[in-house]
């Protein structure tokens, strides 16, 4: 046996100031924490409370989207970009028939145009309701103004159902105007609906706006300048809530959208108060537009009667369709070689792009202000991974 | 003053919280296995295939044409002609599917295949409580479990089903001198749309 008195090794002094002082600690939040939305992570250096560098991790939910797309028949890629952005499918599927319509040259009828608007403003109405719903939640505001979003959020989900069949995978629109026809009692159910929304509207703001938790933990937190915004491509209330006055419905007028008075709400600030306060906002403007809607809808057939969907084969060439979704510029870019397959599909996502400045909006704050910021940034993480 | 934009939040909440006891609008919850609401006519889940009359195998819309399982996009439909012919609804010699499977773990519910099929064979169905104890035979539905009534189509979807009944028996006086006439097309020149 071999005896070996052990010495004493030296220890540093276990205080806690001297452990920790100027070291950072890296986190990583998700990709399975609740308030990431979905499955995304972010790598997150601390100093004390403060993030000094964040990189956002995506790519969890990737399910080759682009390329399914160019493996399926043009109607077939349809029901898919459903599955983009799972809130929005309304205007998904616009965005997608606008692309091929543009690719194809092909005519909508009257009545299915107004028929897309009203779909694409009940979409953003719900949008945006159930962002404010999640982004209070986030804020620690849990359960309650998340309910009562989601309550109204579900009248629409309900007028979707009855009109398509399906409360969130609608697969509604086609390349030439609408699958079915919305009925006269569907009309005055959807007028309904949209008539009593601003009473919710003002019920939200009551709850909310002036609340004093709910501005001190968003006002100048996660400001965005117009500067950045617009050199990294961000668009929808993101950008407009930097005070830039960029919205696709004015300036491509797709559809029949110039027909439409509406206001483009802006903001000064581009805090995460703003971005909340813009999408209360376009709500009132999307009421307006929904009025004159209803109004002004003709009759007529929804489905342009030359258009077969059906073995489908555009002519040589490529376009890019894009609409003003309820995250920003949703866009198709499709590129035909003739055959009944897309030669190359291409998406454009909102809530991608929209994502990238992340660190930039995040750097300086505290821990909790980033579930707040990204709350704001209003992402769905099947768009941003597809 | 501070803590006013807090109370006014409060009121709000105290408001749907007795309110829920008044106002239908306000209490929105429905306990669902005793409580249903019932589905809107448009609703979709899987898609079942039509018989006429009263046989399930001599009825079947279907003639195994297999524009379905080309065109569905997730590819969930598996068809196998068969080798010989039978007389279909209107007494013509069809071909009809030997296996037709739909497996509902892969379908998304887009109708994609209703609306390219040119015979009016396939719909979509409304039932939607479909737990099984097994994962893959279970859920790989046969030809036998998807044949149903033209009149549970009727009590399912009655509107979208009376049009279809009606372009069918326009479709069939229209083919009737023609195939006095010696002609053997199949009967299946409606249009690929359907609703309306």
């Amino acid at each position: 046996m071999n005896e070996q008195v052990l010495e004493p090794i030296e220890r540093p002094p276990t205080t806690m100031s001297s452990r920790l002082e100027g070291e950072l600690m890296e986190v990583s939040m998700g990709p399975q924490h609740p308030s990431t939305h979905g499955v995304f992570r972010m790598n997150v250096a601390l100093n004390g409370e403060i993030v000094v560098k964040l990189k956002p991790v995506f790519g969890y939910l990737h399910r080759n989207h682009e390329k399914i797309g160019e493996n399926t028949s043009y109607l077939g890629s349809m029901p898919y970009t459903d599955r983009l952005d799972y809130f929005c499918s309304m205007t998904n599927n616009w965005a997608y028939a606008l692309s091929v319509e543009k690719l194809a040259g092909i005519e909508v009828p009257e009545r299915a145009e107004y028929l897309r608007v009203i779909l694409a403003e009940l979409t953003r109405l719900q949008n945006h309701t159930s962002l404010l719903g999640f982004l209070l939640n986030d804020m620690g505001a849990w359960g309650t103004p998340l309910m009562y979003a989601f309550r109204e959020r579900e009248k629409v989900l309900d007028l979707f159902e009855s009109l398509s069949g399906s409360r969130m995978m609608c697969d509604y629109m086609r390349f030439g105007g609408c699958r079915v026809d919305a009925g006269t009692d569907w009309i005055e159910r959807a007028k309904k609906v949209v008539d009593a929304f601003p009473r919710f509207l003002d019920e939200f703001e009551n709850l909310v706006v002036s609340n004093e938790i709910l501005i001190a933990r968003t006002q100048e937190v996660g400001k965005l300048s117009a500067d950045l915004a617009i050199n990294a491509g961000i668009t929808g209330p993101m950008l407009r809530a930097c005070g830039v006055n960029y919205d696709i419905r004015k300036v491509d007028g797709y559809g029949i959208y110039p027909r439409f008075k509406f206001r483009v709400p802006l903001g000064e600030h581009g805090d995460t108060y703003d971005r909340l306060m813009m999408r209360v906002l376009e709500m009132r403007e999307s009421i307006g537009i929904l009025q004159q809607a209803f109004k002004q809808i003709p009759g007529g057939p929804v489905m342009n009667p030359k258009v077969k969907i059906r073995a489908f084969r555009p002519p040589l060439g490529e376009a890019y369709g894009r609409i003003e979704g309820p995250k920003g510029e949703l866009g198709f870019y499709l590129i035909s070689d003739g055959s009944g397959n897309p030669y190359r599909y291409r998406v454009r996502p909102p809530s991608f792009v929209n994502l990238t400045i992340l660190e930039d909006l995040c750097l300086g704050h505290t821990v909790a202000d980033v579930m707040v910021i990204l709350g704001s940034v209003d992402i769905v993480m099947g768009e941003v991974d597809r | 003053m501070i803590g006013t934009g807090i109370l006014k939040g409060m009121a709000v909440t105290a408001r749907n919280f007795i309110g829920s006891y008044f106002e239908k609008d306000r209490l929105i919850t429905v306990q669902y296995p005793e409580e249903r609401n019932p589905l809107p006519e448009n609703y979709r889940n899987f898609p079942f295939l039509i018989y006429d009359g009263n046989d399930a195998e001599a009825g079947l819309r279907c003639v195994a044409c297999k524009i379905c399982e080309k065109e569905c996009p997730p590819q969930c439909i598996y068809i196998t002609k068969s080798e010989d012919k039978k007389p279909d609804y209107m007494g013509k010699p069809q071909f009809y599917p030997a296996v037709f499977d739909i497996d509902i773990s892969v379908c998304m519910s887009c109708q994609i295949c209703v609306e390219v099929c040119p015979f009016e064979a396939i719909k979509m169905d409304k039932v939607f409580e479909l737990s099984r104890r097994e994962r893959f035979d279970a859920l790989l539905t046969r030809k036998n479990e998807l044949a149903k009534s033209n009149s549970y189509y009727h009590q399912i979807h009655p509107t979208e089903a009376a049009e279809v009944d009606a372009k069918l028996t326009e479709a069939a006086a229209k083919k009737k001198p023609a195939a006095g006439a010696g002609s053997t097309q199949p009967a299946g020149a409606s249009p690929s749309q359907t609703g309306g």
